[in-house]
């Protein structure tokens, strides 16, 4: 089953706002081909105001899709039709506290619902739906086929790295690796016929070169080590600052930053509150969980837990704490208490 | 809808199904005791030798086999499948060709593919009607001296649906190909006997009749030419190398004794049950049909298409009441496709994607299906309710037309 937010649950067992709406005069309907899913969304709009005063819906779809639904006209009464159209699919998502990867497109569905209905109110054409279709290739970072067929075709990529490069999709745990060499393989060769390509040119399934073995990242402090090398804290209780003249002990205990245990703590938790709409957006989290001397400890969760993802983001996470604090750190997830 | 404290309902059989107690009885001396490696020569590897030997015996019982060393035991279906057609074909140069059935399992089907794909094989898939029947005529037209191997399910996993695959294993010979039956959800729940037939190669999986998980057997006809997929020590007679999973070996072993020994009684009762559920709810809610056909078919096996709502809101729903089934539909499965079974039978969409499997075991009792009967009806109807393919007092299909994107 699903890994469901309570928040999910709640809006599907108990949604709010379903049903039909006898005297709606904003009606969009949109339907989704990558899982059949379809909305009509029907809202009742002030014509003095703009303001959307009631807001219903009806899906056809899964737990995720009927969850999505109710939770965008929570969203949208109350707003004008100005602040609605502003609305993103991430802000449906969001409000439910996450959705799976696969199940993203069910909050895209209801922003297009949206815009329809947003669309017929205001007499305006809609516009050219872009949306993502097909299967769902790379799950890190949440994209499909239908990206990267138009990426590959637009750019004239022939190379797994540029595929990569275009659109993130294999570059974190790569476990999709196979279907995305697939998927590289039959395009070119497409393009090959259609003549946009060359038949040299053409990507072969198979034939990309072994990736090279990274250096591990986030658990091993990096070879060059920054001269000279402080000493590893031990870990001590955080001070609170205290006026300097009397508290020399402190000052000797003082991490080599040159800052407080606490304050290094302040500044270590606000780079981890900084990154998370980071985290966010590819459907996972992260927060601080302690910090003891030189090892920072985490815990990760949605799609970051689970993922190798992991080992590149705490990667990314080391590099700014040991450039902030001026000394190395290690950052290791661990299950939050 | 309130909050059951009644024991959950299991109808998802067909995924897998509880391990009886006798079976783990069975097994657990052969983890701690008896754990010895059957191929070494003292004492703790010859009494797990003897053990494996009467598993053997119980298995070709089932399954009817003339003798007991045409069972190598694998770690599962998928592996029986994949050893099956890829032996077939390297056995015999000159033909390239396999041909398969449109609604075979993703071990089958993603197999295929690949081989298509990458290893210049030409891949038939044989179509089916709206009831999951085989189209013999585009079977016998595919059939031709370039055919290597035909496999054809027994049961279908999703529908129930019986292929005739004596009858398909007659044809493939007047051609010579050898013929491989994937019958993972026949196994223990349709009686078998491979000597009165010309089936050359059988799949079968351990845990869809109450066996443990991670263990599964490939029949190879006595005589049939093979090549192994995992090639080591002389395990299997050298058809499938690997320390024998001896517990495990043992409890289907024991799984297979205890089917056998009921399966006439259980069949009927569990197909009456499944009548009862199907008429039930066909009665009880509207818009609905059985899928599937309904002369030749799986004893278990109920699946049910609901029109104008969605599978995984169904199943989600029914969880609520503690009742387990499982669904065709696309988002229940991970990938967006609905169920490739379906379509292949031409179910129109909103139906397929309302598609529900109650499949039930020899456990199943009549209480259990009426607390499924007592629960659907709300269940439909509040989602129906919700639907923009439906308007308070029956369906709209045309009164909703969204913009597909």
């Amino acid at each position: 089953m699903w890994d469901y937010s309570d928040k999910v649950k709640e809006y599907f067992f108990n949604p709010k706002n379903a049903g039909a709406l006898a005297d709606a005069n904003a009606v969009g309907e949109v339907g989704s081909l990558s899982c059949g899913d379809a909305l009509k969304l029907m809202l009742k709009v002030n014509p003095e105001t703009d303001v959307i005063e009631e807001a219903k819906f009806q899906t056809f779809g899964c737990g995720s899709a009927i969850a999505s639904s109710s939770a965008l006209t929570e969203l949208i009464i109350g707003t004008t039709i100005a602040e609605a159209k502003t609305l993103t699919n991430q802000d449906i998502a969001d409000f439910l506290d996450g959705l799976p990867p696969e199940k993203m497109h069910c909050s895209v569905m209801g922003q297009e619902a949206l815009h329809a209905a947003v669309a017929a109110y205001t007499g305006e054409a809609l516009d050219e739906d872009d949306h993502e279709e097909g299967a769902l290739i790379c799950k890190c970072f949440g994209v499909d086929a239908g990206m990267i067929e138009r990426a590959i075709r637009t750019n004239k990529l022939t190379t797994l790295e540029m595929v990569t490069f275009y659109t993130k999709a294999g570059g974190s745990c790569a476990s999709c690796r196979e279907p995305l060499e697939e998927l590289l393989a039959d395009i070119n060769k497409e393009m090959v016929a259609e003549g946009a390509i060359r038949p040299e040119e053409a990507y072969v399934f198979g034939s990309a070169p072994r990736p090279k073995k990274k250096k591990a990242q986030g658990f091993v402090i990096p070879d060059a080590v920054p001269a000279p090398m402080p000493p590893a804290q031990p870990s001590a209780p955080i001070q609170i600052a205290m006026p300097a003249a009397a508290a020399p002990v402190a000052v000797t205990e003082a991490p080599a930053s040159g800052l407080s245990a606490a304050k290094e703590a302040i500044l270590v938790a606000k780079i981890i509150e900084e990154m998370r709409p980071t985290f966010r957006r590819d459907g996972g989290d992260v927060e601080l969980v302690d910090m003891e001397g030189s090892l920072v400890l985490v815990s990760l969760v949605g799609a970051c837990s689970g993922c190798q993802l992991a080992a590149s983001t705490l990667g990314g996470i080391a590099q700014k704490i040991t450039e902030t604090l001026g000394r190395p750190v290690r950052v290791m997830p661990v299950a939050k208490a | 809808m309130k909050d059951t404290v009644l024991p959950p309902v299991y109808l998802d059989n067909n995924a897998t199904t509880r391990v009886f107690p006798e079976v783990v009885e069975a097994m657990l001396p052969y983890f701690t005791e008896q754990f010895g490696n059957a191929s070494s020569i003292h004492a703790f590897g010859s009494e797990v030798g003897g053990a494996l030997r009467q598993a053997r015996k119980s298995l070709q019982q089932l399954i009817g086999a003339e003798f007991d060393h045409e069972i190598i035991f694998t770690s599962g279906g998928s592996e029986s499948n994949n050893t099956a057609i890829r032996s077939a074909l390297l056995v015999q140069p000159g033909r390239d060709e396999v041909i398969t059935s449109a609604v075979e399992h993703p071990a089958i089907l993603t197999l295929c593919d690949w081989l298509e794909k990458h290893e210049g094989v030409t891949v038939h898939r044989i179509p089916v009607d709206r009831l999951g029947r085989l189209d013999i005529d585009a079977y016998r037209a595919a059939l031709s001296e370039k055919t290597a191997v035909v496999s054809f399910m027994w049961a279908n996993n999703e529908t129930g649906t019986v292929f005739p695959v004596d009858g398909l294993a007659e044809l493939a010979h007047e051609v010579g190909a050898l013929f491989h039956t994937d019958a993972v959800q026949a196994v223990g729940k349709l009686p078998i006997d491979l000597k009165s037939t010309e089936i050359d190669m059988l799949s079968l999986s351990s845990h869809k009749f109450h066996g443990p998980k991670g263990l599964g057997a490939l029949y190879l006809r006595k005589g049939t030419r093979f090549r192994p997929l995992l090639r080591g020590g002389h395990q299997e007679r050298g058809r499938r190398a690997g320390t024998e999973n001896a517990p495990a070996i043992i409890g289907l072993g024991k799984a297979a004794e205890m089917a056998l020994a009921t399966m006439a009684e259980d069949s009927a009762r569990m197909a009456g049950l499944r009548d009862r559920l199907e008429k039930g709810l066909v009665q009880r809610i509207g818009h609905c049909f059985v899928t599937g056909d309904p002369h030749d078919r799986l004893p278990n096996t109920a699946t049910v298409a609901f029109e104008y709502i969605e599978g995984e809101a169904i199943l989600l729903k029914l969880n609520q009441a503690g009742i387990a089934a499982s669904s065709g539909s696309a988002c229940t499965s991970g990938s967006l496709e609905p169920s490739h079974v379906l379509r292949a039978m031409d179910i129109p969409f909103t139906a397929a994607h309302g598609a529900i499997r109650f499949s039930l075991s020899r456990e199943t009792t009549v209480e259990e299906i009426e607390r499924v009967l007592d629960a659907m009806p709300e269940i439909i109807s509040g989602l129906r309710e919700m639907s923009p393919f439906w308007s308070g007092d029956g369906a709209q299909p045309d009164g909703f037309n969204p913009a597909y994107a």
